[in-house]
This record gives C-alpha cells, structure tokens and sequence, in this order.
C-alpha cells in the first residue's frame, strides 16, 4: 500500500513547481511553499530509510499496470539514503539563498522545486529511457538557475559558464539517448529489472550499456572530460554552486553505481577500466586545484578528485568496496555543500572569493572559520570527521583487493587535498590582517560596488549566512562520530546492488 | 541501409558544426546531432513492420512498435526546449549586429559594461 505513495516524490514538488511560477516578483508565499515542500520532502525520504533498512525494496507501477510494461518506481536502501540526503542539501542550500538573497528572485522557488521532482525522479526510477526523461527534468531548472540574478545584475561570466554548462549537458544528454536507442535495440526493453545480467551475457548489451555509462561518467565529471565542472561551477552565485554540487554529479554517480550492478551484474572484466579511469581522476582533480586562485575554483577541483574516491568502490565490486563508496559519496555531498556554503557566505558578504584579496578572517567571523576547518580537515579524511571513516574504509576495501598502486594514489592525493585546504585556510582565514590596507585593497579589487564592499568589512557575516555551512559541519562530525549508523545503512544498500534479485522482483511485480 | 547513411551524414554535420567557432552554428550542430539520434532510436524498433498498432487485433509480424516512436517524440520535445534556451543564451550577452564577426567581440572586456547595462 505505502508503495503507492513513491511516485509523490516526483509529483508534489513539479505540481506546486507549477503552483509557485504564478508567484509575482517580491512576493513571499512561494518561498514558504518551497521551504514546506522541501521539509516534507525530507521527513518523507527519511521514513523511506527508515523503512528499507533491513533491505527491504519497495516498487510501485505507476497506473497498476503489471512490471515489465509500467513506469516503474522502486526504493532500496540505496536509493533511500541518497533521496535523504540530497533532501537534506536542497533543504539547506535553498536557506542560504534565501538568506543571501538569491532566493528571492523570481522564478527560485518552482526552479528549486522542478529540480528536486528531477533528482527525485532519477534516483527512483528504475528504466532507462524514464532515467534519461528524469535527468532532463533536472537539467532544465538547473539551466534557469545557472543564470538566475536580478533584472540588470546578469554578469557575462555566468552566461559564458551557461554557454559551456548546457551545451556539454545536451551533448551528453545526446549520448545517452543513442545509448539508451541501442540498448533498445540490442536488448529489446529499456526496463533495468528485464536487463538484469544482460551485459554479462551478450557483448552487444555490454557495448550499448557502456555508451550509457560513458555518458554518465561525462556528467560526473571523470577525467578527462572534467574540465565543463571546473569552469561552469564558480560562474553562478554561491548558493546555486552548493546546491549544484550535491545534485547533478552525484546523480549521475548513483546511476553508474546502479546500472553496473544491474545490467552488468558486477562483471569483473571490465573492472580494470574504472580503476584507472578512477585513478586518473582523482590525480588530475586534485593537481587542477593548485593552480587556481578563488576558493570556489579550488573547491571544484577537489570535487573532480573526489569523484575518483567515491567511483573507486564501483570499481572494487566487492562489498567492502561498495560500502566504502556509497558512505564516501553521502559523507562527501554533506562537505562539499558545506564547503561552498561556507566560503559562500564570505563570497556573499566581502564580494569576492579571490585568496589573494581576503585575509584574516579568523579573528572576525570565527564561526565561519570554523565551519570550514571541521569541512575541510574532513574532505581531506582526518578524524574524527566522517571524511576518515570513508578514507579508511575506502583503502582497507582496495588493500583487500590487492591494488596497491590505487591505494598509493589514493593516499597521495589525500595529501595534496590537505595542503591546498591549508592554502584556502592560510589565505582566507589565517594571514595576519592589516585594517586600512585590507579596506583599500577589497575597495581597489570591486570597482562599482566599492560602498557596499567598505561597510561590509566592518560588519561582520549575517547569522542567518552562517548557519546553514555550520549545520551541514556538525552533520560531517556527527557522521565522523557515530559512523557505525552510516556505515550499517551503507552495508545494506551495498547488499542490494551486490544481490539484486529483490530489486528486479520489485519491480516486475 | 538508407537510414543508416542518413544518420552518418547527420552526425557528420553535427559534428563540423559543433566545432565552429561561432555559437550560433554549435546550436545547429545540436539540432542535426538530436534528429540523428531520434532517426537512431526510431531503428532500434525495427523499420521493416509497418501496420499501425491500433484497431482490434494487430498482428504482431507487421505492427509497428510503439515504444520508440513514444520515445522519439519525447526526445524530440527535450531536444527542442533546449535548442530555444541555447539558442537565447547565443544572443545574450552579444552585440546586436549580424554576421560572425561580432560573435568572437562578445565576451571582451570592453564589452562588458554596455552588456550588463543593457539587459
């Protein structure tokens, strides 16, 4: 019966996406729509855990046709965790904008809500070309809010990030069309239940399959079409940023996780690929980062490397493996947004994100500091932070499968992610800072709005900006601490993909 | 084997166009790149069985299938959404003169402050 209710995942927040595009410029009631929207959203995704912990899988039909020829919806504890967490993200992130003003514009609340029926969708979906459908339904606001600003206050650099942001997603939103047409081809359905194994059986299912898959890595920014991420990202305002990176790749990183072990089965010939692919991004992610100069260019870099640690346990394929990465991609979207969140409020408040114009802040918004210390020392993987328990688990699973030339890579690469944290943090927050000569420079650096930038130096951050990153800091400790909750939950969803019979019962029920 | 070398011209052209320099003309790339792959899922049900798969009965050696008809008609709705927004985001932030010559200008500094004041 409970199963009826899957598909309101996706169809309360388009219905009132639809609702709240009436609302006029300035008016409040759509930004109180979305905020309930989002809570129910998030109180629902967490009853879903709740209730596929002990790996039960629950599957709805839409319209009660019988499986194989319905849309078919399904949870498992995989999918649970990350609608919960993806909840979580949209939930706070939508707060900061609020609070730092984006939100406010037009048009936020029903791009926000549409965005969240896309993700939803895509994460409970259980058929290709319906997965597909759904990523374009996140896509499309996503565009919007890219190049959302107030009427006047559009700059290039977000339409120029826009250019290279929709033009590299209709390409690969192109590819995995073609794939999805030749699995059809190929394999005769496009419903993952009836493709159970089917890649493992015939090299042309595997070939079509991997078009789709390569379209995926391309979203999820592998190495080497990672450079859209680097450069689209910092183009946009500082809550769309946060928001962004605990959605879109991270989607796209769910859906490789579940078409490998469904329509491949977990084949083992192909493992050595992701390795290196894997291997290679986190490397080339964590070098592209030494060389940039605002915080939100190095954070995205880092967020390329990480995707190598979190795709890493797909391409184990042992349970210990896929347990360490499904912990390491939940624990990672919560930093990461944190990250942003954080540096966001400064970029917010001081009008620039640029290291070499920022210094001291330590003494003057120690909240922030903080904040970015607990995300940053866990992004890097020091305890007690939920970053270790990921790192850990995530060597000791590739130890176990014997490839020590991951695990050195792995490992050096954690280094460098902690010296350029350490860069972000001398620069921002620890320099010794100098008054007058700090008011001249951020004056001499923002041109126009040099007013705005002068008082902002001798008031402190918002509360209301600062928030938000702190929130999602504890979370990361809370997650570090009491990380046998996590990791139970992990185990479990890591169960499913390794065993799907009950996925594929589910949904042909 | 004709849809076949339809769709590799398509894609051929797609391709050439992508790689201009002028964003005008990658938006076109686009469009020939979306009816290449809609003619490649509209293969992948077969082109050879033809009848309409409606009325009482159809016999299943010679009805068309459905699905990637409905799929083809979805992407194409997609596809078309997207080529207006790209095709918005072509003439934003650009001068308003014809030609190509004023797409390499548009995201000079110079330009800069008129843009943001115009829009």
């Amino acid at each position: 019966m409970i199963e009826m209710l899957i598909p309101m995942f996706v169809a309360v927040p388009l219905i009132m996406a639809g609702v709240t595009a009436f609302g006029q410029e300035g008016r409040r009631w759509p930004l109180a729509v979305l905020m309930t929207v989002l809570a129910a959203n998030q109180l629902a995704a967490i009853l879903l855990v709740a209730r596929t912990r002990d790996g039960e899988v629950l599957g709805h039909g839409v319209g009660g046709w019988s499986g194989g020829i319905a849309i078919p919806f399904v949870a498992d504890a995989f999918s649970a965790l990350m609608l919960a967490v993806t909840a979580l993200l949209t939930l706070v992130c939508s707060w900061f904008a609020i609070a730092a003003g984006t939100g406010k514009i037009k048009l936020f609340a029903p791009l926000v809500l549409a965005l969240t029926a896309g993700v939803n969708g895509a994460l409970l979906t259980a058929d290709f070309f319906n997965l597909f459908v759904f990523i374009e339904v996140m896509l499309l606001p996503s565009y919007g809010l890219l190049v959302l600003a107030r009427r006047g206050e559009g700059t290039l650099r977000s339409v120029s990030g826009s250019r290279l942001y929709v033009t590299f997603n209709l390409f690969v939103s192109t590819v995995f069309l073609a794939g999805v047409a030749l699995i059809y081809g190929t394999a005769g359905t496009v419903n993952l239940a009836e493709l159970a194994g089917a890649a493992q059986e015939s090299p042309l299912v595997a070939a079509a399959t991997a078009v789709c898959l390569f379209a995926l890595a391309m979203k999820a920014a592998c190495v080497p079409t990672h450079g859209w991420l680097a450069r689209a990202y910092p183009s946009t305002s500082p809550a769309v940023t946060a928001l962004f990176s605990g959605l879109h790749t991270k989607v796209a990183i769910y859906a490789i996780y579940r078409v490998y072990a469904v329509v491949f089965d977990g084949d083992e010939r192909y493992l050595w690929i992701g390795l290196v692919v894997f291997s290679l991004t986190m490397a080339i992610g964590v070098l592209g980062a030494v060389g940039e100069q605002t915080t939100r260019s190095i954070l995205a870099f880092h967020m390329i490397s990480q995707i190598g640690y979190i795709l890493l346990g797909v391409a184990l394929f042992t349970e210990a493996g896929l347990t360490a990465g499904i912990f390491y991609l939940l624990h990672h979207m919560i930093v990461k947004a944190s990250l942003f969140l954080s540096t966001g409020a400064v970029e917010e408040h001081y009008g620039t994100g640029n290291l070499d114009r920022l210094r001291g802040l330590v003494r003057k918004e120690p909240v922030i500091a903080a904040s970015f210390f607990i995300a940053a020392l866990s992004l890097a993987g020091l305890p007690p932070f939920s970053g270790f328990i990921a790192k850990l688990t995530l060597v000791l699973a590739t130890v176990e499968a014997g490839h020590m030339t991951v695990v050195a890579v792995a490992l050096a690469v954690s280094l460098i992610t902690l010296l350029s944290m350490l860069k972000i943090w001398n620069a921002v927050f620890a320099a010794p800072r100098k008054e007058s000569e700090e008011i001249e420079e951020l004056a001499a650096s923002a041109g126009p709005g040099t007013q705005r930038v002068i008082t902002a130096a001798k008031t402190g951050v918002r509360t209301s900006l600062v928030l938000p990153g702190l929130l999602l800091a504890l979370v990361t400790l809370c997650l570090g601490l009491g990380a046998e909750f996590l990791l139970g939950l992990s185990s479990t969803a890591a169960a499913g993909l390794l065993d799907t019979s009950s996925y594929v019962e589910a949904v042909m029920r | 084997m004709i849809l076949a070398l339809t769709i590799a011209v398509l894609v051929a052209g797609a391709v050439y166009l992508v790689l201009q320099k002028d964003f005008f003309r990658v938006v076109l790339g686009f469009v020939l790149l979306s009816h290449a792959v809609n003619l490649l899922l509209f293969s992948a049900g077969g082109i050879d069985r033809r009848g309409e798969p409606l009325g009482s009965g159809p016999d299943p050696a010679v009805t068309a299938d459905a699905l990637p008809q409905a799929f083809v008609l979805t992407a194409i709705v997609i596809a078309f959404a997207i080529t207006i927004y790209l095709i918005v985001l072509a003439v934003t932030g650009r001068p308003d003169t014809d030609g190509d010559a004023a797409a390499g200008a548009a995201g000079t500094e110079q330009d800069t402050d008129d843009e943001e004041a115009r829009r």
